[in-house]
């Protein structure tokens, strides 16, 4: 039976990777509660934010936390385009039909990135890369514990952004009726693409974040979108505090089963969450029922 | 033939439906009439099983139904149409309606041909092979009745088949209604068209906020100070009566 | 009717392939079609016909190739009996995919979600448990004779396809002219009302998700026994789940020749772009991905449905579109 002294330091490893699981799923549960549909290049768009991130870096020696001032900014301009631009345009009448793009998309930016960059897999190097900060006894690498707190300072911005300006509102109204929000003159292909837009730029932070304690390669989406879809059902579709808590409680979940379990049942057993909760609960733990 | 006690259903706090009961007589054309918003619509779907109901119990040609999916009740012989009409778009009007045909006929050839026939009997004879979704309003509407008829139902309940025609459109779809009764048919109609409701129904129950509030002959009922008031406003029937009685 | 008799047309058509052709090659190719065509009307049953889209059809398609496989391999039964098998393993692992989301009403993304999960999870546990073979795959011993369903031609295997792929799409005929058809597309166009005229949306939908399941099961068989080797990745690898889901959509969804036309389109399409730029890792599913974004964006009806507006039918006498009488 391992003690507390290892299990502190799992739960609190567990919270920081959590924190960031946390922000890729705000980005899909924004969209899902605007759009109604589940975007199936988020996985892909991440990676697309991380590549960006490691070239600026390797390329023109800009530090990660430098680059939180231009990538999310780009992953925002490219979500509006991509919603404006072929997203939108796709659904003639049937949300099937949008779910069928963003596939189409997350499959044409993978394999595309595959071709250009090949499977390796890279990182980068920062000086601050193994700094460890002591918390509660437990030792933590920094840009964990730096993620830890940009995570819940994002997640902070854009519910302030939610709750207090014109376009908050107008993405709320858009997200509960849309006929009646169209009728008051909202814009809606613009606050859909805004919406867009914000989802992947929240993809824009988290790649800063989480690329000087990570690594990228083309199939590195993977594993982070079906940990957020299932944070998403789990918190509930649309949900934001329900997004944060999920992302929390799988983080430590996963550090917590790795520990236990192993690395490859750790990763069956989110699965089993995500099914269980689909069939039981599909709402989520904090929804309501049906 | 239909008898429902005691149902009640809330969403949220908020009483839907609040102690429901009443009865619909076989072979009557019977109303359920209140202002917006009065729980008409989700009356409708406990009794046929859209809605589970919180308390409260369904009959249906003596059998307990309460609690049935829907599927389970159309099959019983009690079928309802949508207010907000919802034909099978991209299928013609003939295999929208034989989709009800189906019900009892199994083979496609014979739903297809009762189709037709029941088309001819509500008036979409001359559109059989037009997209369901490029029907005008009132066109949908008798695709609503031609699939509900096509299942062959001891009961109808339509919900607002009226609603959003023009009043020559009206005058044109009680007769179908009328015929759906003369071949044997009871039926249970949601209107907001007074007109409809007097020329149509032997006998109207009228709802407000989830609870009954009256019962009668049409024109029983529309007198009634309660429905005046649920209609116009609390207060009204007073200023009304009191009127009249200066006038007397 | 005429359906039929063009359906039948076109498969004795196609039945002359082992006459005419000489080549290997080609006749792979024509092999090839066939197999993309039973796997796209599979999931044209389901999605096309039933409107409930799959994104994890992998699920039936590796579980009919491990079947055939693993019963070989392992307990050294005959692989036209593992067929058998891996058409009811598929069926069971459909049914209860179904029955897991369908009882509880889920549909559009959440739908989608699970049958994706769910094929992952096989691919996991495929990855890891002894009898697949693990992460190394599978390899079925080379024993090349009929009884042992491995051909020493591809003729052999050139039939057996035919007739899986015929069975498919004689059952999507039936589905388009039978109550059950009927019913489903009903399901498909709109659940409530479906239900309110009377129709099991829940059986409907299970047999649709069933049939679709037995028939990618069978390609899947079909695949293990051509080229004799499987791993967790070819099996239950997003590849197969979007191959399945691409050839209706290019073809046509819901209609009965739209997968065959899908499956020649999407073939002259990979040939092609091997022709212009080689053969690259990755390239085919990029231009997957690519044509999948197109047809959704510009073309949602397909060939298919390029073909009836190039060659209409004869439009029915237009009827007046406004109320009739006295309006």
């Amino acid at each position: 039976m391992p003690d507390l002294a290892i299990i502190i330091p799992s739960v609190l490893n567990g919270l920081t990777t959590g924190a960031l699981y946390a922000l890729v799923a705000l980005g899909l549960t924004l969209i899902y509660g605007v759009l109604h549909i589940i975007n199936f290049a988020h996985g892909a768009l991440l990676m697309v934010g991380l590549y960006a991130v490691y070239f600026l870096n390797a390329t023109l020696g800009i530090d990660p936390y430098v680059a939180l001032l231009i990538v999310p900014p780009l992953m925002f301009a490219l979500g509006y385009a991509l919603q404006r631009g072929i997203i939108g345009k796709a659904s003639h009448g049937r949300d099937e039909n949008i779910l069928l793009v963003t596939l189409g998309l997350s499959i044409v930016i993978e394999n595309l990135s595959l071709f250009v960059f090949k499977s390796d897999t890279r990182a980068i190097d920062t000086p601050y890369s193994f700094e460890v900060v002591e918390i509660l006894g437990a030792f933590l690498p920094l840009p964990k514990v730096i993620a830890f707190a940009g995570a819940l300072i994002t997640a902070t911005l854009l519910w302030l952004l939610m709750a207090r300006t014109d376009l908050g509102k107008a993405i709320r109204a858009l997200a509960k009726e849309r006929k009646g929000a169209k009728l008051v003159g909202i814009n809606t292909e613009h606050v859909f693409a805004m919406s867009f837009g914000l989802g992947i730029g929240c993809l824009g932070v988290a790649a800063c974040l989480l690329l000087p304690s990570y690594y990228v390669n083309p199939q590195v989406g993977h594993g982070f979108v079906l940990i957020a879809f299932t944070i998403v059902v789990l918190g509930g579709m649309g949900s934001f505090v329900g997004a944060l808590i999920g992302g929390l409680i799988i983080g430590v979940v996963e550090a917590l089963g790795g520990l236990f379990l192993g690395e490859s049942l750790g990763q069956i057993g989110i699965f089993l969450i995500f099914i269980l909760v689909l069939i039981f609960r599909p709402t989520g733990l904090l929804g309501h029922k049906v | 033939m239909l008898e429902v006690r005691g149902l009640v259903k809330s969403f949220g706090g908020v009483k839907a439906s609040n102690n429901v009961s009443l009865s619909v007589p076989e072979g009557r054309i019977t109303s359920l009439i209140g202002p917006n918003g009065a729980g008409k619509t989700t009356l409708f779907a406990l009794i046929t099983g859209f809605h589970k109901p919180d308390a409260g119990s369904v009959h249906f040609l003596g059998e307990d139904i309460t609690g049935l999916p829907p599927e389970k009740i159309a099959q019983r012989g009690m079928v309802r149409t949508f207010q907000i009409v919802q034909p099978f778009a991209g299928q013609t009007v003939r295999e929208n309606i034989a989709v009800g045909a189906h019900l009892h006929v199994q083979s496609r050839a014979d739903a297809l041909e009762k189709a037709e026939d029941v088309a001819g009997k509500v008036g979409l004879g001359d559109r059989l092979d037009m997209d369901a979704a490029s029907l005008t309003v009132a066109g949908r509407k008798r695709l609503e009745v031609a699939r509900a008829l096509a299942t062959d139902p001891k009961l109808i309940l339509f919900d607002e088949v009226l609603a959003g025609l023009n009043p020559s459109e009206i005058r044109d779809v009680i007769p179908v209604i009328r015929a759906v009764r003369e071949e044997g048919v009871t039926i249970l109609l949601i209107e907001h068209v007074m007109q409809a409701v007097m020329s149509l129904s032997e006998h109207t129950w009228v709802l407000n906020q989830g609870a009954l509030i009256a019962e009668g002959t049409p024109a029983d009922v529309v007198g009634h100070p309660l429905v005046v008031e649920a209609y116009l406003g609390k207060g009204m029937a007073e200023r009304i009566a009191k009127r009249e009685a200066h006038h007397a | 009717m005429k359906q039929l008799v063009l359906l039948g047309l076109v498969f004795a058509v196609i039945g002359l392939a082992p006459f005419v052709i000489s080549s290997e090659f080609t006749l792979n190719l024509v092999i090839m079609v066939l197999y993309a065509a039973l796997l796209g009307q599979a999931w044209n049953i389901l999605g096309g016909y039933g409107g409930q889209f799959s994104f994890g059809h992998a699920a039936y398609f590796g579980t009919g190739a491990y079947t055939v496989a693993v019963l070989q391999v392992q307990l050294g039964i005959n692989p036209w009996l593992g067929l058998v098998a891996g058409g009811v393993m598929a069926m069971l692992v459909a049914a209860f995919i179904g029955f897991a989301t369908f009882r509880y009403g889920l549909r559009g993304s959440y739908f989608a979600l699970v049958t994706l999960a769910f094929a992952e999870v096989l691919r996991i546990l495929s990855n890891s448990v002894p009898f697949t073979g693990a992460g190394v795959g599978i390899l079925i011993p080379l024993d090349q004779s009929a009884a042992n369903f491995q051909f020493a031609s591809k003729q052999g295997f050139f039939w057996v396809i035919w007739v899986m792929t015929l069975a498919a799409f004689a059952t999507v005929w039936w589905i388009g002219k039978s109550r059950f058809g009927a019913q489903l597309m009903a399901v498909r166009d709109n659940e409530d009302a479906a239900r309110a005229l009377g129709v099991e949306a829940f059986k409907v939908k299970m047999g649709a998700i069933m049939l679709s399941g037995l028939f990618s099961g069978l390609a899947g068989v079909f695949y293990a026994q051509y080229f004799l080797y499987l791993d967790p990745y070819i099996a239950y690898g997003p590849a197969i789940s979007i191959e399945s889901l691409l050839v209706p959509i290019v073809g046509g969804l819901g209609t009965l020749f739209g997968p065959l036309l899908g499956a020649i389109g999407l073939h002259l399409i990979s040939e092609a772009t091997r022709e212009l730029i080689g053969d690259l890792p990755g390239i085919s599913l990029v231009i997957y991905g690519i044509v999948l974004v197109i047809m959704v964006l510009f073309m949602p009806r397909g060939l298919a449905g390029l073909v009836r507006r190039l060659w209409p039918k004869p439009a029915p006498a237009k009827a007046q579109a406004t109320e009739g009488g006295h309006a």
